[in-house]
């Protein structure tokens, strides 16, 4: 594992309501899911009540394959600039999924030297806490 | 994705607009006043002290009284309040007030409301303002730490925060990555814009900046910040505050300046967008709240990209001046950097002079509102790199969030 975290300083928690609650759910279980609409089958993250093409809102949780590619990333490495309870440098990344949907994250066991736009990447689960499993993402085989 | 993208530009294009010619603001209202108090980095005052001392020094730069403000508008992010400001300056009432949101994206923001307020009669002599002891107090750039476990406040921060994706430069950074990919854009293009602005700020003796040159050697060897960004990509912090009096032109001939007209003021929220993470976006390596902002102000105004003769672009990172460069329609969607390499094409003698005082970069960030005062120097002709015989400036408030922009004309 890449990240350290100071652990006088705990990681702010995701904000569960009713609209993304299914989310974090599946993230707990150690799946990955984004919401789908059941009438025009629009994909969206974040999750929101309503679908912004059809404004339908009957949706589901739809199954993600994992895997994506990095749109884009920045690397943590001035302490003042950064969330002061991980220790820098980290990578915060954008993912495209193969679905379409991207995902903000964090790089679960690469550097700034091993990745770059394009990289194939899939999910990980990350079980920081009793509280806290977020999605991050690991180096694939293309 | 490219269908959902092809869906929102059909909605788009079926949007019906008010017709320009019933746009009651262009050519109506005006700028007459501006003050600021000095810009440091630890002001030793209260931010509602400095509001007051920029309001008055705003009303005297007018030639008004503090009897002739009828109407206030404020930054939501700004801890002062107008009931406070009011007692404090001895204003006898205010009918017309309220605040804008989006931290810098308020700063033409407040012009719009204050235009809209005059123009329709609503108010005769309305005051913008932000007072801020932002190096000394709470500095935006830096996260205050948690010493117990906290629930993100909302789904938005829920998902930047957990992950440490925390602060401003690091947001700009993650749009900056995928631009400089995309287009080819390259840091020593970034560093010709901190060094034209720092040049400006050299001929300022107002500027936080004020003889302290900047060179490619000094860009290259200071911190990185977050990657891509280094120490002179990101604005300096700031204790300051700035004022600006608009009322309508009618007014403005009995009064002491030359009156900057308000040709056009817009504000522009953009669809599928977030608080300066909208990365879920077709296409993030552009600003889709300048582009619509840019659409209607140029709509509204009449004016064009090529009648503009200097701008204040907001530049709370530098990377956002070659994205507004194309957004406002400068140059092509990915030439915004070409543009500014070498700097010559932004400098005082180049096509288009971009950020006069130092701008954000250089001169003082108070959130926009010294680009507005420095848009209304060179409307007067009294900038400290004024662009001779300036008839129109561009402005632009924050971008990244909803945005707004204003043209003045002499």
């Amino acid at each position: 594992m890449v990240m350290e975290y100071n652990p006088a300083i705990p990681l702010l928690r995701p904000h569960v309501d009713i609209d993304n609650q299914g989310f974090w759910e599946a993230i707990r279980q150690h799946r990955l899911v984004f919401q789908k609409c059941k009438n025009c089958g629009l994909l969206v993250h974040r999750p929101r009540p309503m679908c912004p093409r059809c404004n339908s809102m009957e949706k589901e949780w739809a199954p993600s394959t994992g895997r994506g590619v990095i749109y884009t990333w920045v690397n943590f490495v001035y302490a003042n600039a950064a969330y002061p309870g991980i220790k820098v440098p980290y990578l915060v990344v954008v993912v495209e999924m193969e679905e379409g949907v991207r995902i903000i994250s964090n790089m679960y066991d690469s550097k700034r030297e091993d990745i770059h736009i394009g990289m194939p990447v899939e999910v990980v689960f990350d079980d920081i806490a009793e509280d806290l499993t977020l999605p991050k993402f690991k180096r694939r085989a293309a | 994705m490219a269908m959902f993208d092809q869906y929102l530009a059909r909605r788009y294009r079926t949007t019906v607009r008010p017709r320009p010619e019933d746009y009651k603001i262009r050519d109506n209202v005006a700028i007459v006043g501006i003050g600021q108090t000095e810009f440091s980095r630890d002001s030793g005052r209260s931010e509602c002290q400095m509001a007051c001392e920029s309001i008055k020094a705003a009303v005297d730069d007018a030639g008004l009284r503090i009897e002739d403000i009828d109407g206030l508008v404020k930054f939501a992010m700004d801890y002062t309040d107008e009931m406070h400001i009011v007692s404090a300056l001895g204003i006898p009432r205010l009918n017309y007030f309220g605040e804008c949101g989006w931290g810098g994206g308020a700063s033409c923001a407040t012009i719009v409301h204050a235009a809209t307020a005059v123009a329709t009669g609503a108010a005769k002599c309305v005051v913008c303002y932000r007072a801020m002891n932002e190096r000394s107090g709470r500095r935006y750039g830096r996260v205050p730490g948690v010493e117990q476990v906290m629930i993100s406040p909302n789904d938005h921060f829920g998902s930047i925060m957990p992950y440490g994706f925390a602060t401003p430069p690091s947001w700009v950074a993650m749009f900056a990555t995928r631009y400089m990919h995309e287009f080819g854009a390259t840091s020593e293009q970034l560093a010709s814009v901190c060094i034209v602005l720092r040049e400006y700020a050299c001929r300022n003796p107002k500027a936080m900046f004020y003889g302290k040159p900047l060179t490619l050697e000094d860009y290259r060897t200071a911190r990185m910040i977050v990657e891509p960004l280094r120490l002179f990509d990101c604005c300096v912090d700031t204790d300051g505050a700035v004022a600006i009096i608009v009322t309508t032109k009618e007014r403005a001939k009995d009064l002491k300046q030359r009156p900057a007209i308000i040709m056009g003021a817009t504000q522009g929220i953009a669809t599928q967008g977030e608080m300066m993470t909208s990365v879920y976006r077709p296409r993030i390596s552009g600003i889709p709240e300048s582009w619509y902002t840019a659409q209607e102000l140029w709509r509204v105004s009449g004016v064009t990209p090529r009648d503009i003769n200097v701008v204040q672009f907001y530049d709370a990172f530098s990377p956002l001046i070659p994205m507004q460069l194309e957004e406002y329609g400068f140059c092509g969607v990915g030439e915004g950097a070409a543009f500014c390499e070498g700097g010559d094409r932004i400098r005082l003698d180049g096509e288009l002079p971009c950020n006069t005082s130092g701008g954000h970069l250089s001169e003082a960030y108070i959130h926009g509102m010294n680009l507005i005062s420095e848009g209304v120097r060179q409307i007067r002709g009294t900038s400290t790199s004024q662009v001779k015989d300036a008839e129109l400036c561009l402005v632009t408030g924050g971008l990244g969030v909803p945005t707004s922009a204003i043209v003045l004309r002499r």
